[in-house]
């Protein structure tokens, strides 16, 4: 294994305090409890939008904090949930007294965790929502399984909600749309290569030459089924279709396709992948009204993308294009 | 009657502790290979800063009572373990810190009912269920098998440590051939099976390095 660290324990400390030198204009690092800011928060008025999670799949969280999007990121070990010690003041950092939302994707240890922090922040006065993201099809039994997963559909989950709290909207009307967003967003990936957690040393899953894995998550953790490897646009279809069935998509919908990287795979081959996808979708006769294609929601330097398809409405629309400045996503501002 | 009944105090209670942040050292690097295989590789790495943590601050402020130790390890746990494994055990210490109140010594009834809460802590929590292999598969043998060996009636601690630490072990092993329904191994499915639940490992290791520091 070559990476470019120094200390396999030391990744998420250096990480962080060089992504908080690099975007100063925009954000403040605080190193313990580790947690990341908006320059300018609390905003006076505003609902505060926290989200956090493992670290490993950036940009995702501190690549979104910033005008339009996140107030405050809070980073765990690689791949592991933070810590209510950090959520925490995290959450009193960015609340101007209108209230916090926490954004959390559903994984044990994320849903556990922001739990115990959002108790714990009520019983200090501040109003604390969730909006729990779950948008990963490839999870097909819910029942018994920890529940779908949250993947690609966070970060559309944290834009729209971003936009929605800077317009000014109130804390239930925040969670709401959150909420909405992730009713009608759903993802699912494919895996390559498997990826190496630094403390771990060795790569996460053993994939031969010639086999990909569907259905992953963004923990390097194996998928549902292993497969081998095919062309860009029947893995693409594999995708999409589950997708399609289960938002009930039909023809006259609006959409936005992502295409999302895991973090190793090139950004010509991710549109070769939205090609297809967007082949497929006009056929169906759904409109393509907004795109989003690149590496926003990451699996260390795993080879493979994930397809997210959210159905638009008109607000919906325009809380995506309502302008966003952070050091990940910018538009507008 | 008539032979002496061996009771659990702050001393045991720290070489316990001292023992487990062992225990986690020793097998940080099996605790990460068996979550490779169904989970996301950290478990081992987090148990261990976890341990090291709860090391640091007994250092700092060396408790009065088993239920002090337990509490400041239920707090060490939460604040620096992350994952699931961070509230579920920090959940386990607490509740056996507040089952266990403010006495100086354990007897064995006091322990199999910490023992308990510990695992209702983590079912209330978790919300899993015996057989979805997670580490309540570990705790809930030993919560029987503690209250058991406490119900037997000599007095003795030690067997009712011992008990639980066995049990749990057994338990441990027993998650091998499940399919997993809780936490980041459900996402498999089927193909959780064959392997051991990192977890129910962990929790055998803190209950073995309980009987461990009872001789």
């Amino acid at each position: 294994m070559k990476k470019l660290i120094n200390d396999p324990r030391a990744v998420v400390d250096e990480s962080v305090e060089g992504f908080g030198l690099a975007h100063a204009d925009l954000v403040t690092v605080s190193s313990e409890p580790k947690f990341i800011t908006r320059k300018d928060a609390p905003v006076a008025g505003k609902v505060g939008l926290v989200s956090g999670g493992g670290s490993g799949h950036e940009p995702l969280h501190g690549g979104f904090v910033g005008v339009g999007m996140l107030d405050a990121a809070v980073p765990g070990a690689v791949f592991t949930s933070p810590t209510p010690d950090q959520i925490i003041p995290a959450t009193l950092a960015v609340n101007s007294g209108a209230g916090v939302v926490h954004i959390v994707k559903n994984y044990t240890g994320d849903v556990l965790n922001f739990e115990t922090a959002a108790e714990m922040a009520e019983a200090e006065g501040v109003q604390v929502r969730t909006v729990l993201v779950n948008d990963d099809v490839a999870v097909e039994d819910s029942l018994y399984t920890a529940g779908r997963r949250g993947v690609g559909g966070t970060v559309l989950v944290e834009k729209i909600a971003g936009a929605a709290a800077e317009r000014g909207d109130d804390l239930d009307a925040v969670a709401a749309i959150g909420d909405r967003v992730n009713q009608n967003v759903r993802s699912m990936g494919v895996a390559l290569s498997a990826c190496t957690v630094p403390h771990a040393g060795v790569p996460s899953f053993d994939l031969e030459e010639n086999e990909i894995e569907i259905g992953i998550g963004i923990h390097g953790e194996p998928g549902r089924h292993r497969i081998p490897m095919e062309n860009a646009d029947a893995i693409t279809d594999r995708l999409l279709e589950p997708i399609l069935a289960d938002l009930g998509i039909a023809s006259g919908d609006k959409v936005l396709l992502f295409v999302n990287g895991m973090g190793g795979t090139p950004q010509s081959e991710l549109y070769i992948v939205y090609r297809r996808a967007a082949q497929v979708l006009a056929e169906k006769g759904v409109a393509v009204e907004r795109s989003l294609v690149g590496n926003y929601i990451t699996s260390l330097e795993m080879q493979g993308c994930s397809v997210t398809v959210l159905r638009l409405d008109d607000e919906l629309t325009s809380l995506w294009d309502a302008p966003v400045h952070t050091p990940a996503l910018r538009w507008g501002i | 009657m008539g032979h002496l009944t061996v009771g659990l105090d702050v001393d045991w209670a720290v070489r316990w502790l001292t023992l487990s942040a062992q225990a986690m050292a020793d097998h940080r690097v099996e605790l990460i290979e068996l979550d490779r295989a169904i989970g996301d590789s950290d478990h081992g790495e987090n148990m261990d800063r976890g341990f090291k943590a709860v090391m640091d601050k007994l250092a700092e402020a060396p408790p009065a009572t088993p239920g002090a130790a337990l509490k400041l390890t239920a707090m060490a746990l939460m604040s620096k373990v992350g994952g699931a494994a961070g509230p579920l055990y920090g959940t386990a210490f607490l509740r056996a810190s507040t089952s266990l109140g403010d006495a100086p010594d354990i007897d064995p009834a006091a322990l199999a009912a910490a023992i308990e809460a510990a695992r209702d802590g983590v079912v209330a929590r978790g919300k899993a269920e015996p057989g979805d292999k997670t580490m309540v598969d570990a705790w809930t043998p030993a919560v029987e098998a503690a209250a058991a060996a406490a119900a037997a009636g000599d007095g003795d601690v030690l067997k009712v440590l011992l008990a639980a630490a066995e049990a749990a072990e057994a338990g441990a092993v027993a998650t091998d051939p499940l399919i997993a329904r809780k936490g980041r191994a459900s996402y498999l499915g089927e193909r959780s099976a064959g392997h051991r639940d990192p977890g129910a490992v962990s929790t055998a290791l803190i209950l073995r390095a309980a009987a461990g520091a009872a001789k």
